[in-house]
């Protein structure tokens, strides 16, 4: 009986252990099967001339293979929207946080949660029948509502209710007599939110931000409705252009052999570039960590 | 710190038009969530009808291929990320101690995975169940890939309600002569099922709402009922994207209040069923 058991205890801790293993099993598949397709292919067109070719025309005679204009219109989309969205949400934490009634943030709350599980295909529905007609029709000064204005402006609206509850949480996370102290100093109450609390939650303010730049630079379907898609280099906000993502997926169900290792490629450079965010915001926590062990250690001595 | 002391007058009213701006922003927010929600449902409403829903595509355009591919992703991905991610949840919870090495590379494997975009989850997908297996656009192969994309999130949670459960409890199990996997599964798994079931929710949630994977894994096959598992197909999100870039907004507006219907019902069933837990684990105590 008791060797019974003992086998029994082997086995299962065999199985979690091996359950637990196939995370860095799929990642590491993931990455092989994505440098091994794509690797070569931006080996062969030249690192260079793939990353800052400023043409894309896969299907022409010589193919040219430049995602130049890719890049740039990912950096300026994630740029706009996380600055947008950063910008409102987190003062919509601050409001909920501290200046409105307390009856209605638990709802607020709620309803914002909801609404954070909106699917992204939506958002893009909304933004094509919505936000692309009036931006060409009341703002784009040549009339087309296709660009990055109006991925920009879904990509916001999107990203805010992540960017409400992390930040809120972050606030809530901060002692309540940090407040209550800067009150007992003559502080007033907008001071001592703005001047003590909002730097108290930086860190964790921060990791909200960090995770917005990580959704809008990895969103395919609300920018894809919305963006026009055309591969030119972006030389306006309201001209339709082309993310590397909506270059991944436009070209996905059309595209054949070279034009394919092609959009691989594109995927292992957006892969890289969201690996980089995660690593350098990760390397960032541990160094705060520490710094905040070694604070603490000096106080101590 | 030191402007606190010589805040003059004028520095309290910037702080109180600060507040004011919250207030605004606070406005704005919930001004273009709620527009998103209302215009989809005001807009959507009308144009549901029997024929969308449950009609022969071959007559009209339908989603019933769209609601059955759903429903068959959710099911294999489920299946799939479920036990994976709870078995890979209690590894790291109850046979490692925080500090080891190994738990530490599970630790970054699994954040690095929930950083991934879908897209690229997508080519993934593409690349070792259509290309490599030879499989084609596939229902499976689309969702073993929302699998892998989802673990992370399931792994986590658990993890979460995990480490929640009481230690007297696993105590208890012990000196009553309990093996660990008995207590595991006798006491530990039953005191976190609340935690891992609205997990288990939120996930099906995500996976309901992906689209850019299924672009290059299912095959966005909209007019036929997905024969078995290995045939190409459609979700109800791909339907939107295919209703609404081919030229048929009414559709793409109906099927939108349906996906939109769908999701919300699950992110309320996880909600009311968090704060359910939470109340009978609060009478324990």
């Amino acid at each position: 009986m008791y060797k019974f058991i003992n086998a029994r205890e082997k086995v299962m801790k065999g199985v979690f252990l091996f359950s637990a293993i196939f995370s860095i099993l799929a990642l590491v598949v993931i990455t092989v099967f994505l440098f091994a397709s794509g690797v070569p292919f931006i080996a062969k067109t030249g690192v260079f001339k793939f990353l800052f070719g400023t043409t894309w025309a896969p299907t022409i005679d010589n193919p040219l293979y430049g995602i130049l204009p890719m890049i740039v219109a990912t950096l300026y989309v994630t740029a706009f929207s996380v600055v947008l969205g950063v910008g409102i949400g987190l003062f919509t934490a601050i409001a909920l946080y501290k200046f409105c009634p307390k009856k209605f943030v638990a709802p607020v709350r709620q309803m914002i949660n909801l609404l954070a599980g909106i699917p992204s295909v939506i958002f893009g529905l909304f933004g094509m029948t919505i936000i692309v007609p009036f931006v060409g029709n009341y703002l784009s000064p040549t009339g087309v509502g296709y660009g990055i204005f109006s991925a920009s402006l879904v990509l916001a609206v999107m990203i805010l209710p992540t960017i409400v509850s992390v930040s809120l949480d972050a606030l809530n996370a901060v002692p309540n007599s940090y407040y209550e102290g800067a009150l007992a100093l003559g502080a007033t109450k907008e001071q001592a939110t703005f001047k003590i609390m909002l730097p108290a939650a930086k860190s964790g303010i921060f990791a909200g931000v960090v995770l917005a730049i990580g959704r809008t630079i990895g969103e395919t379907m609300a920018v894809i409705m919305v963006i026009g898609g055309s591969p030119e280099m972006p030389n306006g906000l309201f001209k339709s252009v082309r993310t590397l993502t909506s270059n991944i997926a436009m070209g996905a169900l059309e595209l054949k052999g070279d034009a394919l290792s092609a959009l691989i490629a594109t995927g292992v450079v957006l892969f890289v570039f969201t690996l980089i965010l995660n690593v350098s915001f990760a390397l960032l926590k541990k160094e705060k960590k520490e710094k905040t062990k070694r604070s603490a250690k000096n106080e101590k001595s | 710190m030191k402007n606190l002391n010589s805040a003059g007058n004028g520095n309290r009213k910037l702080f109180f038009a600060l507040r004011i701006f919250c207030t605004v922003a606070l406005g704005v927010s919930l001004l273009c969530l709620l527009a998103v929600v209302a215009y989809v449902l005001i807009n959507g409403v009308t144009k549901i009808s029997g024929d969308l829903l449950f009609g022969d595509y071959s007559v009209s355009p339908s989603i019933l291929p769209a609601i059955i591919g759903t429903l068959q992703l959710v099911g294999i991905s489920i299946l799939i990320a479920v036990p994976i991610g709870v078995a890979s949840a209690i590894f790291l919870v109850e046979y490692t101690n925080n500090k080891g090495r190994l738990m530490r590379v599970i630790q970054v494997a699994t954040e690095t995975l929930a950083g991934i975009p879908s897209i690229v989850y997508g080519l993934f997908g593409y690349l070792i169940f259509v290309v490599a297996f030879g499989w084609g656009y596939s229902m499976l192969g689309g969702g073993i890939t929302l699998a892998i994309m989802i673990l992370p999130t399931i792994v986590r949670s658990t993890q979460e309600s995990l480490v929640a459960v009481q230690g007297g409890l696993r105590e208890g199990a012990y000196a009553l002569g309990a093996s660990k996997v008995r207590t595991i599964f006798k006491i530990v798994l039953p005191s976190a099922a609340g935690g891992i079931v609205t997990a288990i929710i939120l996930a099906i949630g995500r996976v309901v709402s992906e689209s850019a994977v299924l672009i290059l894994t299912i095959g966005m096959v909209v007019k036929d009922i997905p024969a078995s598992l290995m045939s190409p197909g459609t979700s109800l999100a791909l339907d939107i994207y295919y209703f609404a870039s081919h030229g048929y907004p009414d559709e793409a507006a109906a099927t939108a209040v349906v996906l939109l219907v769908f999701v919300i019902c699950l992110n309320l069933l996880a909600g009311a069923l968090g704060k359910i837990i939470k109340k009978s684990t609060g009478e324990t105590k």
